[in-house]
């Protein structure tokens, strides 16, 4: 039998800000235990918690990007339960008034191979909530320590729809998902650093059923591959325990990456009864017409929708859109060196084929470049006029650029790497190579032309590489053919 | 919590994390039902007409600027911890979920 997977994720992100939500503590990863704290985030009595304007600001700009209502009016619930890692035995969350309804994500699923662009198609979100991080638990023989620094961090909660049906969708999704919060500045999303996590519900039913199947929440899936093999384990999983005869039971069970095999953790009858209720120390929020026009105004242009002008306006094709298109920055510096040189392609490449390298090998990132998009538009331009070779700029003038960060142009001068395009200074080396060359001239004259690269590398090495090849060409074939 | 009025008191003991004597489920049970039973008295107010709302003052925006400030030293955050170990609070192993 045939069976059909329904998937739906629940994707929390750190929302980048100085303070946490509900006060004026720092927030950060890897300081110094439980020094992230305050009588607030510690849950002590008479603490009130006060709203963080940011993380309002930057969720809404969240919601925007995710093409969401944002409600007029926002408020906070509190979500009762008791777990060491919440300090004052409640979340502060948001129950029937979230921040965001609805929205969606345009993804990319993986193409045929890699140099070829997959199916696009939009995942529906049912909502985005604004609540509190909670504190980490560290276990530890027969003890667990509780380290409240991520406490009160500004979480942001995204809920798809049950629409994704595969682990690359899943896989496509996150990445999207990853990518627009970069855009907008929300997050990094570094899954490393805990600032994007992912659980998962997964169903199976047989093909064409209309009844969703028992489903299965997945914890701990801690990078966008892990939530991948997390989810085909899950699949496999349960299509063997039905067509073994068994059934799918209700069950919370955790990603483990290092045995690749989903364990059980608690069923889910044993799951909290949370009695949410409006927070009476937070009033709400009321977004109006002027804050939004504010915020919607820093709304970017979204990936796909750039890759879409790179194909159109660009032509560029996918297998240097899929590299540029997920780094914002990369794209800035690309569409400055494609502006100033007018010839995108080329530029393009520079960048993919020399500029990235490098960088990898010098452990560099783009803003630490000597290069900025003025060299790089100069280099385009030196070798469309003729001036020097692709091979010359690639062999001499790019590295010198990428430690000196010196114009291309001040090289080319200083090395004299000028390509010689004078026939007068030309004409004597070639003649030199034809008279020292009569073999491949004789085969030239029998009508094979590729033999003129043997006599056009004579003349390329004896200028060391600084005539024109076009030109040598033209001149080679005059003097044979005057000889002829 | 099913009938109007009556409350199951295990349930809600369970959830509190709270163990009671006999004596105190039937008194907290009766008390419960009391505050059910006032509730029921306000139900019966007409409110057509009244827009729902979270709270009973019409303060909205209430929000700060994002500046962060120095939290806890690492002592004073635990120093109330009926348990503490490296600066951090020290609970019975919990199955992580």
């Amino acid at each position: 039998m045939e069976y059909e997977v329904v998937i739906g994720l629940e994707v929390h992100v750190q929302v980048r800000t100085k303070s946490k939500i509900f006060t004026s503590v720092g927030v950060g990863f890897g300081c110094d235990p439980n020094t992230l704290t305050d009588p607030v985030v510690l849950g002590f009595p008479g603490a009130l918690p006060v709203i963080n304007k940011e993380a309002v600001e930057k969720s809404v700009k969240v919601g925007m990007l995710l093409q969401s209502e944002i409600p007029e009016v926002t408020k906070w619930d509190r979500k009762n339960y008791f777990y060491p890692d919440s300090p004052k035995n409640y979340q502060i969350s948001q129950f029937d008034q979230p921040i965001c309804e609805g929205g969606k994500v345009e993804i990319e699923l993986p193409g045929p191979s890699r140099n070829v662009m997959g199916e696009h198609k939009w995942i529906e979100l049912t909502r985005a909530h604004l609540e509190e991080d909670v504190g980490k638990l560290n276990h530890f023989d027969g003890y667990s320590l509780v380290d409240y620094n991520r406490a009160g961090t500004p979480l942001l909660e995204i809920v798809s729809e049950p629409v994704l049906h595969a682990p690359d969708e899943a896989f496509a999704y996150l990445n999207a998902l990853r990518m627009l919060m970069i855009y907008g500045d929300i997050s990094d999303c570094d899954m490393e650093k805990g600032q994007m996590r992912c659980d998962a519900n997964i169903s199976i039913r047989p093909a064409g059923q209309e009844e969703l199947g028992v489903k299965v929440e997945i914890k701990n899936m801690n990078s966008i591959s892990g939530v991948r093999n997390g989810l085909a384990y899950e699949i496999e999983r349960q299509i063997q325990t039905v067509k073994a005869g068994g059934a799918i039971v209700q069950e919370t069970r955790g990603w483990d990456a290092a045995k690749n095999v989903t364990y059980h953790m608690r069923f889910k009858e044993e799951s909290h009864d949370y009695r949410y209720f409006p927070d009476p120390d937070l009033m709400p929020v009321r977004i109006d017409d002027a804050w939004r026009k504010r915020i919607a105004a820093t709304i970017p242009e979204r990936p796909y929708d750039r890759q879409r002008r790179y194909y159109e306006d660009y032509d560029l094709p996918f297998t240097v859109t899929s590299v540029l298109v997920p780094d914002p920055k990369l794209c800035t510096f690309f569409e400055e060196a494609a502006k100033a040189c007018g010839k995108a392609r080329q530029a393009a490449n520079w960048l993919m084929n020399n500029l990235l390298g490098e960088l990898g090998n010098a452990g560099l990132s783009l803003s630490e470049s000597k290069i900025k998009p003025a060299h790089i538009a100069e280099l385009v331009n030196l070798i469309e006029e003729g001036a020097i070779s692709k091979n010359i700029a690639k062999e001499q003038v790019f590295g010198t650029m990428f430690e000196t960060g010196d114009m291309p142009a001040a090289i080319v001068e200083e090395k004299g790497l000028k390509q010689s395009n004078d026939t007068t200074e030309l004409e004597p080396v070639c003649q030199e190579v034809i008279d020292a060359n009569p073999g491949p001239v004789a085969e030239i004259q029998a009508g094979n032309d590729k033999a003129i690269n043997f006599l056009k590398g004579q003349v390329m090495k004896a200028t060391r590489g600084k005539a024109n090849p076009a030109l040598v060409d033209q001149v080679l074939k005059e003097l044979i053919d005057k000889k002829g | 919590m099913s009938d109007k009025g009556s409350i199951d008191i295990d349930y809600l003991a369970n959830l509190a994390r709270i163990e009671l004597t006999d004596k105190e489920r039937e008194l907290f049970s009766s008390q419960l039902a009391d505050i059910l039973g006032y509730f029921e008295q306000l139900n019966q107010v007409d409110v057509s007409g009244v827009e729902p709302m979270a709270h009973a003052f019409q303060v909205e925006n209430v929000l700060r600027e994002d500046e962060s400030v120095e939290g806890f030293d690492a002592n004073t955050a635990v120093e109330h911890a009926a348990a503490k170990r490296n600066h951090m609070v020290q609970v019975p192993k919990v199955v992580e979920g």
